[in-house]
């Protein structure tokens, strides 16, 4: 019981890596524009089929496509996000849920178009399979691999939010937008760049998640509603707050599924239904 | 200057087009007979579009969980005919109360919100609600849906392969609930809830209590969504764990901001196109149909913001 609950906390907080790069980007640039950006999850799936692609036609190894499947996430933001977002800000909330599930259901059947609508698969190199045996616990090596690189890229957000001069024109933008303009900080640019860096760790943890949920074209709409949720609960423009809520939503969500397997997803959906009623702007947001 | 029930009077007379339109809804039934079925899916879909224009692009309630009052209806409909007994219009009135109580229930949760989290509480109590349909499938049927009922006939019209008896009791019961949405928001309490959607908190300074009026607008909106779903159950004899899925949310509000949102006859219009391009165009795999929806929502976001109904009427007066 007790090294099924250690498995359980390990798993969970290994998915839960995974759900913070792919929700930190969505988080930040919400903050700063309140943009709802519901297409962030098929810049995720970008990256995703950018490192199956190097993988299984110029057979790169699995390591060289991880920066590859980030850019591609960061260049198709910054595309998108030059050519038609900017046109939006200031649209209503509902158009631009409208408008940006209109290019995930374009997203979706693009990919459906060139990859088949088959759940993919790449084979990672052997030191990343198997397991280690420690203390009675089974800890597998991509698992462990997640959470390195998960908390590697926690840390340097962190410092670059903190103690950089772009971060520092982040942290204002989302504050106090006004205010952040008025100062002479070109919020624009800091958007872009926040939304390119947001569009690129995305693309890095769909890459990353191949290996433990596959990969299909319908993993834009998918985990969106994960995504959402460590929105929600972790609040706005908070890479601490995400990063606790995709921690707990991780753990929580392995649990269900190991404890009420019969309960599905419902106890998921409850969570979020019961947080947000009782803080809407999420567990750490300040407005 | 005219009084206020002048007011009302001159907004509630019908139009002359409005009246073409409702007698063209019987053309169906002579020039194209072969696709009755299909014409009683528009009208379900029809209705199911016109609840949500009322919460939607009246009230300015924005729901992507929509789909779950539906279903409670369709549900409702199937559990009764399926135990207890199977005369639809009994049926129906059930039905309706099932959604309104939900919705009920649920719009003291959602009046309380506004923006993201109105949009995410709204989606969530819709996921919600399909995953214990899922889950509760002694009751439901899970995910092969509710089957082994049949509602044979309504007021004594057999429900046949042909569809006749299915589109005109959908078409009646749709013309009614029209009436009723008619009248709704061509009354002062129609006008109010245009206020909130505008300014919600300007409106209860001149003495409209915002948010009584926003629940009762949502328990009307899940009442018509209940409507809507028990017909589908009524004139298909099924349950599938579809009716509350999010797509069927997600697809609704397409059909609203296609036809134009707060406009009565926008979803109305919607329905038409999106089901029969649906019915055209979709072929072996949904998949590409999702496409076309994406690029379609994409431009009406960009180039028509009030929908085809908007854009007509923008045509229309730019001569003058």
């Amino acid at each position: 019981m007790l090294s099924s609950l250690a498995g359980v906390l390990f798993d969970g907080f290994a998915y839960g890596m995974l759900l913070f790069l792919l929700s930190v980007g969505l988080s930040v640039t919400l903050g700063m524009m309140n943009f709802v950006n519901l297409a962030h999850c098929s810049f995720a799936m970008v990256g995703g089929y950018a490192t199956l692609t190097l993988m299984t036609r110029f057979g790169w190894p699995f390591l060289a496509t991880l920066p590859m499947a980030f850019l591609a996430g960061a260049v198709i933001s910054i595309v998108l996000e030059r050519t038609l977002y900017r046109r939006l800000y200031r649209a209503s909330d509902l158009d631009q849920c409208l408008f940006t599930i209109g290019i995930v259901f374009i997203s979706v059947a693009v990919f459906a178009w060139f990859y088949t609508t088959e759940q993919q698969s790449v084979r990672v190199p052997d030191w990343l399979q198997g397991a280690q045996h420690v203390g009675g616990m089974t800890l597998a090596n991509y698992r462990v691999f997640l959470i390195v690189v998960g908390l590697a890229i926690t840390a340097l957000l962190v410092f670059l939010v903190e103690n950089t001069r772009f971060g520092a024109r982040v942290r204002a933008a989302v504050d106090n937008q006004r205010m952040a303009r008025g100062l002479g900080i070109d919020v624009d640019r800091a958007f872009m760049l926040t939304f390119a860096l947001g569009g690129g760790l995305a693309g890095l943890g769909g890459a990353l998640a191949i290996q433990v949920v596959g990969l299909d074209p319908t993993f834009a709409l998918a985990y969106l509603v994960y995504v959402l949720i460590v929105v929600a609960v972790g609040g706005l423009g908070s890479i601490g707050g995400s990063f606790a809520a995709a921690v707990v939503l991780g753990i929580s969500d392995m649990a269900g599924k190991y404890y009420f397997p019969w309960l599905g997803a419902f106890l998921i959906y409850l969570v979020m239904v019961g947080l947000l009623m009782w803080r809407p702007q999420g567990l750490f947001g300040k407005r | 200057m005219e009084s206020a029930s002048a007011h009302f009077q001159a907004k509630t007379r019908w139009h002359w087009l409005e009246v073409v339109f409702w007698l063209c809804t019987l053309l169906p039934f002579v020039v194209t007979p072969n696709y009755l079925s299909l014409a009683s899916q528009i009208a379900i879909t029809a209705l199911f579009a016109l609840s949500l224009d009322l919460i939607l692009g009246y009230a300015g309630i924005v729901s992507l969980g929509h789909a779950a009052f539906f279903g409670v209806g369709a549900y409702a409909a199937g559990l009764l005919a399926k135990h207890y007994w199977s005369e639809p219009l009994t049926g129906l009135v059930v039905a309706a109360l099932i959604a309104g109580l939900v919705g009920y229930a649920t719009s003291h949760i959602v009046v309380r919100f506004r923006h993201l989290a109105l949009i995410m509480l709204t989606m969530g109590l819709g996921l919600l609600l399909h995953e214990a349909a899922n889950s509760a499938s002694a009751l439901t049927g899970g995910a092969d849906g509710l089957q082994g009922f049949r509602v044979p006939s309504v007021l004594g019209f057999k429900f046949d392969m042909f569809g006749r008896a299915a589109y005109g009791y959908s078409l009646i019961v749709l013309f009614l609930c029209f009436l009723v949405a008619r009248r709704i928001i061509h009354s002062p309490f129609g006008l109010a809830l245009r206020g909130i959607r505008e300014n919600a908190t300007r409106m209860p300074a001149i003495g409209a209590p915002s948010r009584a009026h926003l629940r009762k607008a949502y328990t009307i909106a899940a009442v018509m969504a209940g409507i809507a779903g028990a017909l589908l159950t009524h004139t298909t004899s099924t349950v599938s764990l579809e009716v509350l899925s999010f797509g069927r949310s997600a697809d609704v509000l397409v059909i609203l901001i296609l036809g134009g949102a707060g406009r009565l006859y926008g979803g109305i219009i919607g329905a038409i196109i999106y089901m029969v391009a649906r019915d055209q165009f979709s072929g072996a795999n949904p998949q590409y149909w999702y496409f076309w929806i994406g690029l379609l929502l994409v431009v009406v976001v960009m180039f028509l913001p009030n929908g085809i109904l908007g854009g007509a009427r923008a045509l229309y007066k730019k001569p003058q």
